[in-house]
């Protein structure tokens, strides 16, 4: 398993986009304001939304702010804020799931009940609740409560994957053995769970980056901090789409379409590694079924 | 319930119904294709049980799949004929030429098949009913629904199921009652030929002999061929009239069923004999044979049983050994060259 | 769909001894759902009396730092509804406000006072029906439907250029594809509208010519909420058809020459629809929450835009009403789905 499904074009893609997403947000901002000088914050009072182009490559907008400046310092934003939804929604997913599954019984029946009702709540609105109640909401804030309400998908998941470890030989044999329950969730049962778990923080990490924008948009963020969800929502704000200032959230939010997409194109090429179901589904191998009875058709008929 | 262990010539005719030729069966896979089945060929007299037994990996399952036309990518087949004889004497269709819509008027009518589990070869949100009406109204244009599940219910009884469960879903049967149900729905059009895939390996050995009897009556009262593939060598013995060994995508040897089993001429045969304990006996896993099967993506030179083989001799590594008539023997053939008939013809090759 | 009703004349009998069998299922769906309902009001009760301090006066004080003026009484009644009344007792502010929420009495508005929280409610939730309903259905059944024909040419010209895009597709923000939509359909070309839900010249009824401008309002909101959610069931419905394609009742199936029409339909697809039922729970948040979003864009009048005026302008109780409505609707819809995964599925189990 280990490094083969990067085979696929599909994983090779989106891991190659989400790297370079990373090292924007990690040294982006550096890297602007050091080599090209570029301020997100700084109002440029000559240069007023401008198109893309010139001095400013993806234009300003109605602040003479620079786009692209403002995209860079976004990108940190809201990885930032996907990072830290994504280790608190997993932390919370494996600790309500593998614990599910494992024990069985009254455990399970209390916490499957717990993902259930997170599964069924509209979260949205909830998390809106809740940040409407805590006064002026930080990124570190947004990221800790989408984290917390985000969770139960993959608790679902885990849960169900705990549920057939725990009923394997080898774990009923260690249990037998009187290994402590405790042990055996963390050193034996988690590792074979860990493939899940990647993929799930990847999935949590895309999908947090989305609330984010999403909460922004709505105005529950503090207005100084920079995401793309922020600079979508200035722009809502402004009217950029009356005024025509498509340049103005068009990139961010393309950005976040190619992690989305990136992620999902992972899943999907890990999928197929996984489901050989799915293997035999892919366009690669469709063909070389076809050119392989053309050819035998070609053969075929000069021995007939 | 006894099973007769001898065939029943009477029922057997010499016309054929099936006339395998040459046929191969590859997988694209990877960068060059793997040949699943290779160059096989025989000949299936009209009412006659066929036993094909082999390993798993041996191709018996990629063979079915083809001689149905129910195979999907990446396999593909890439030689050969598959020869249909009808009933009305006309003359014999190619399965393996003919396209999706051509092919759509021998399927069930003509060729049907019995999948290995029947759990997960009935439809679990169809009742049982509606997957025999579906067909029959399928080949049988005008005929209501009414009587097609009131025919339903006259094929389930044919196998001992009762009429009301008709109605069930298939998950509402026991395990051996869908199998038999899946046996009914075979035979549903009157099919000259029916296919079976292990069809018993899913159920106890009670069953397996209630099913295995019932296969035989009612070959005798509608007169049907049967391919029986397996990996069990001794239920074949109580079934088939005739025996297939397949062994890396081919057939080693084929004989008349009790004759193989007393002298059997291929030395894997033997193996796969001395391997499974005699009749009236639980089933047990094949552990006779050392080794393993090959790897088809990369098949050895020469005879493709050899690196397993304890009896090999100089030429075996070299050497593709053709399925050849056993002289002592009249309707057996063997592809080994330790046989007599391969002397002769690798003098034949030399002159 | 029409194969469930086609089998019932024959069906009566049989269907008649399992009915208990699904009620039962359905009945403890519903149970957890009144459980789920219970948990997030007690949740929404609790929530801000847990917050530290006092936040009922911390926003009263705001309020009227805002409007520059003294909050009326009932305002203020309203205000501690939601955030708790440090002087009462706890256990007695809870009955007290789920006796209210049976009476669906949520309160009244800070921001439009005195109007109750429910008329506000009432006059959104007609649109949002209207919008979020008709894409989530049309949504669901495209996106079920193409993913099945996808799936079933696997691998195929059409899957091949469709599920990447697709995949592409569904990983856009609803709000930012609503704004992109907004600006190429209405600003750049001008075929609709740029904001609201209805010809505000006209009267509000159900003449011809209002309907009319309600259908070319609604039209791109519609659009793009279909065009942003069509993309997850479609995958999901490819996927499970690719996956079910390769059963062996599927093989059956075109072993006794059914057409491909069949066997697609009857087999493949009917077994592979039924996980998109189950996950239902999982899509519907999504597609909720992001036609909300989609609202405030289009500043269509249903209770997505209620909801982001309330929170720009701290109406909590508007707020806690919206929530309080989202959440029973989407409770109900779960219900729905089950009830149809239960009707669809004869091996009905728990677990779903």
């Amino acid at each position: 398993m280990s490094t083969a499904f990067l085979s696929s074009w599909k994983v090779r893609i989106g891991l190659g986009i989400l790297a370079f997403f990373c090292l924007l947000a990690l040294l982006g901002p550096w890297l602007a304001e050091s080599l090209l000088g570029l301020d997100p914050r700084a109002n440029d009072t000559d240069a007023i939304a401008l198109p893309p182009g010139g001095e400013h490559l993806l234009g300003t907008n109605q602040f003479g702010q620079d786009v692209l400046a403002q995209v860079i310092a976004g990108a940190r934003g809201s990885m930032y804020v996907g990072l830290i939804g994504a280790v608190v929604g997993t932390a919370m997913a494996i600790l309500v799931g593998v614990p599910a599954g494992y024990y069985g019984g009254r455990v399970d029946a209390a916490l499957n009940f717990l993902t259930n009702l997170f599964l069924v709540l509209p979260v949205l609105p909830l998390i809106l609740i809740v940040a409407g109640y805590l006064q002026g909401t930080g990124l570190t804030t947004i990221a800790l409560i989408i984290g917390f309400f985000g969770w139960s998908g993959g608790a679902r998941t885990l849960r169900a994957q705990a549920l057939s470890i725990a009923n394997r030989d080898f774990v009923r044999a260690m249990r037998m053995l009187g290994e402590k329950g405790r042990r055996l969730v963390f050193a034996e049962v988690l590792p074979h769970l860990t493939g899940l778990i990647a993929s799930m923080f990847l999935h949590a990490m895309i999908g947090a980056v989305m609330a984010e924008a999403g909460l922004a948009f709505l105005g529950i963020s503090d207005s100084s901090a920079i995401s793309w969800g922020t600079m979508i929502q200035s722009a809502q704000q402004q009217s950029a789409v009356l005024r025509g200032l498509w340049w103005w959230f068009v990139p961010p939010g393309l950005c976040i379409a190619l992690i989305g997409t990136a992620a999902a194109l992972v899943n999907f090429g890990v999928d197929e590694f996984a489901n050989p179901k799915l293997r035999v589904a892919r366009p690669v191998s469709v063909r070389r079924t076809k050119r392989l009875a053309r050819a035998a058709a070609t053969t075929g008929g000069d021995s007939r | 319930m006894t099973v007769g262990t001898e065939p029943h010539p009477s029922s057997v005719t010499a016309t054929a119904v099936l006339e395998v030729r040459g046929l191969t069966v590859e997988y694209a896979t990877g960068s060059a294709p793997v040949r699943a089945c290779a160059d096989v060929s025989f000949t299936l007299r009209r009412g006659e049980i066929l036993g094909v037994a082999g390993e798993s990996g041996s191709g018996k399952s990629t063979l079915i799949t083809a001689l149905t036309r129910l195979q999907r990518p990446p396999a593909v087949t890439t030689a050969g004929q598959i020869l249909f004889h009808g009933r009305d004497g006309a003359p014999p269709v190619d399965l393996a030429a003919l396209d999706g819509r051509q092919l759509r008027r021998y399927r069930w009518t003509a060729l049907s098949i019995v999948l290995q589990s029947a759990m997960d070869a009935l439809n679990p949100v169809m009742r049982i009913g509606a997957q025999f009406a579906d067909v029959l109204r399928a080949r049988e244009r005008g005929l209501s629904k009414k009587d097609a599940w009131a025919r339903a219910e006259e094929l389930l009884a044919l196998v001992g199921i009762s009429a009301d469960r008709v109605r069930d879903y298939p998950h509402q049967l026991s395990g051996g009652m869908r199998q038999r149900a899946a046996i009914a729905l075979a035979l549903a059009c009157g099919p000259e030929l029916v296919v079976m895939d292990e069809p018993t390996t899913a159920v106890d050995v009670v069953m397996q002999r209630q099913i295995l009897a019932q296969v035989l009556r009612l070959r005798e009262e509608l007169g049907f061929a049967v391919v029986f593939v397996t990996h069990d060598l001794s239920l074949l013995l109580e079934l088939a009239d005739r025996i297939a060994i397949m062994y890396a995508g081919r057939i080693v040897e084929v004989g008349e069923a009790a004759d193989l089993y007393r002298s059997p001429r291929h030395p894997y045969t033997q193996g796969l004999r001395d391997s499974f304990p005699p009749l009236h006996a639980p089933l047990r896993t094949l552990r006779g044979i050392p080794g393993t099967p090959p790897d088809l993506r990369r098949p050895p030179a020469g005879c493709p049983f050899h690196p397993r083989c304890a009896q090999r001799i100089e030429g075996c590594d070299e050497r593709l050994p053709a399925l050849l008539p056993v002289r002592s023997q009249p309707g057996h053939e063997a592809a080994c060259l330790l046989d007599e008939s391969h002397h002769e013809q690798q003098k034949g090759g030399n002159r | 769909m029409t194969a469930v009703t086609a089998e019932k004349p024959v069906a009566v009998r049989a269907a008649r001894a399992r009915v208990p069998r699904r009620w039962g299922f359905l009945g403890r769906r519903l149970g957890f759902y009144l459980a789920a309902a219970w948990s997030a009001i007690t949740l929404n009760f609790f929530l801000p009396r847990l917050m530290p301090g006092d936040p009922s006066a911390a926003i009263v004080e705001q309020l009227q730092r805002v409007s520059g003026q003294q909050l009326a009484p009932s305002a203020l009644e309203s205000i501690q509804k939601v955030f708790g009344n440090a002087d009462a007792n706890l256990g007695r502010q809870y009955l007290d406000y789920l006796g209210q929420l049976a009476r669906f009495d949520l309160g009244v508005s800070v921001s439009n006072y005195p109007v109750p929280v429910s008329d506000l409610l009432w006059q959104g939730v007609p649109w949002t029906l209207l919008l979020v309903g008709t894409t989530t259905v049309i949504a669901f059944v495209l996106g079920t439907g193409i993913g099945a024909m996808a799936g079933w040419k696997a691998g195929g010209r059409f899957d091949s250029v469709l599920s990447p895009l697709t995949t592409f597709v569904s990983a856009i923000p609803y709000f930012w594809m609503a704004l992109l939509g907004l600006w190429l359909f209405a600003f750049v070309l001008g075929w609709f509208p740029l904001s609201g839900g209805y010809d505000a010249d006209l009267p509000i009824g159900f003449s011809p010519s209002f309907l009319l401008s309600v259908l070319h309002y609604g039209a791109l909101p519609a659009a793009t909420i279909v065009f942003s959610a069509f993309g997850g069931w479609l995958l999901g419905m490819r996927n499970m058809t690719v996956t079910t394609v390769r059963e062996d009742y599927v093989l059956l199936a075109q072993a006794k020459g059914l057409s491909n029409r069949r066997v697609l339909l009857r087999y493949a697809a009917r077994n592979a629809v039924l996980p998109n039922f189950t996950g239902f729970a999982l899509a519907l948040g999504h597609v909720v929450g992001g036609a909300l979003l989609t609202e405030v864009v289009f500043n269509y009048p249903g209770i997505g835009y209620l909801l982001y005026t309330s929170l720009q302008q701290r109406d909590y109780p508007v707020m806690q009403g919206v929530f309080f409505l989202i959440m029973l609707t989407v409770l109900l819809a779960n219900l729905l789905a089950d009830s149809v995964y239960a009707l669809l599925d004869p091996r009905i189990r728990e677990g779903g």
